[in-house]
């Protein structure tokens, strides 16, 4: 087998060392904690609650890129952080395409009886759909 | 893989290697890939949160101190998966055996816990058959619970190799993916801690 050739680039990179990785597993420790009490404990109230645990879900995902996964340290060009942005573009389409479209068939469908359905067709085929 | 090579290895450089070679490169366009395979689970969980079928949802199914528990377990394992590679970095064969040893165990909790979490699920009548939400469910965790399980398979095969052939170029490679495949299975429990049980309970 070849070995690895000698890098795709080879600037240094920032090691990690013992003290960045103890950083990193406390600020990770402190985000699930919070995110636990503001749920258990009722910190906060409605949309808030859900706009608070996301930050802290997203926050918690850079601090572990970041300090667990040295992403964004390696030299140019950046293969590893593009290959990435990459990957969120798909995520993002399939996770709010996907709650997009269903929710809209949910609003059209579900919600309404069978005689609902029918007289909702007929208005929308009157209407030239 | 000589022997001369073996014995010639710069630690300290075969890791960042290992990080920044092709091999690492062409293992984080899997680890990308595999987070699209989550996401689409993610998104059928999120359109069948609700399609519990007149069944309990995850308000009256998820013990929250238990989940926090799991949660922490794997972070810690993370943690110690990533002081593993750093010992690696120094050539301390003795201390990665050691830390790889923990983070088995320390993974090997968290899996008898999930799986105790699906038996008593199951055990009271809501198994992935009772409702599109059960589905959606086992199908997102049981997945992440899965590359937990190979992972645990990729540790003990390291544990081997390392005490067999010692802290070489090969190991050290190995070593550097587990660990970029370790610490995304924990991102992706975060998530799942976010989404499925943090937002199951509100």
């Amino acid at each position: 087998m070849k070995e690895d050739a000698p890098v795709i680039s080879k600037q240094p990179v920032g090691p990690a060392t013992v003290w960045s990785l103890t950083l990193g597993f406390v600020l990770a420790v402190g985000l699930t904690l919070a995110a636990y009490f503001v749920v258990v404990d009722h910190w906060l109230y409605g949309v808030w609650v859900v706009v608070a645990i996301v930050a802290l879900a997203v926050a918690q995902l850079l601090v572990q890129l970041i300090f667990f996964l040295h992403l964004g340290r390696e030299g140019k060009p950046r293969w590893n952080l593009a290959a990435f942005f990459f990957m969120l573009i798909f995520l993002f389409i399939i996770i709010a395409g996907s709650l997009w479209i269903m929710y809209n068939l949910n609003y059209n469908m579900i919600q309404m009886s069978p005689q609902q359905m029918d007289s909702y067709m007929k208005q929308q085929s009157n209407a030239g759909f | 893989m000589s022997k001369t090579d073996s014995i010639a290895v710069e630690h300290l450089d075969a890791v960042e290697t290992a990080r920044h070679g092709t091999t690492a490169l062409g293992f984080w366009i899997y680890l990308m890939t595999d987070c699209i395979l989550f996401a689409s689970l993610f998104a059928t969980f999120a359109v069948l949160r609700g399609a519990t079928y007149g069944g309990p949802s995850g308000k009256e199914l998820f013990g929250m101190p238990f989940v926090l528990t799991e949660t922490l377990i794997l972070l810690t394992s993370s943690f110690v998966c990533g002081l593993v590679l750093l010992g690696a970095k120094y050539n301390r064969t003795k201390l990665v055996i050691l830390g790889l040893i923990i983070t088995f165990l320390l993974g090997a909790a968290f899996l008898t816990l999930e799986l105790t979490e699906f038996t008593h699920l199951v055990q009271d009548g809501h198994s992935w058959r009772a409702s599109a939400f059960l589905s959606a469910f086992f199908t997102l965790v049981g997945t992440h619970g899965a590359h937990i399980s190979m992972g645990l398979i990729w540790i003990i095969v390291m544990i081997g190799q390392i005490l067999k052939k010692g802290l070489v170029k090969g190991t050290i490679r190995r070593l550097t993916l587990f660990s970029l495949f370790w610490h995304f299975l924990d991102i992706v429990w975060i998530f799942i801690f976010t989404v499925v049980y943090l937002m199951g309970v509100l």
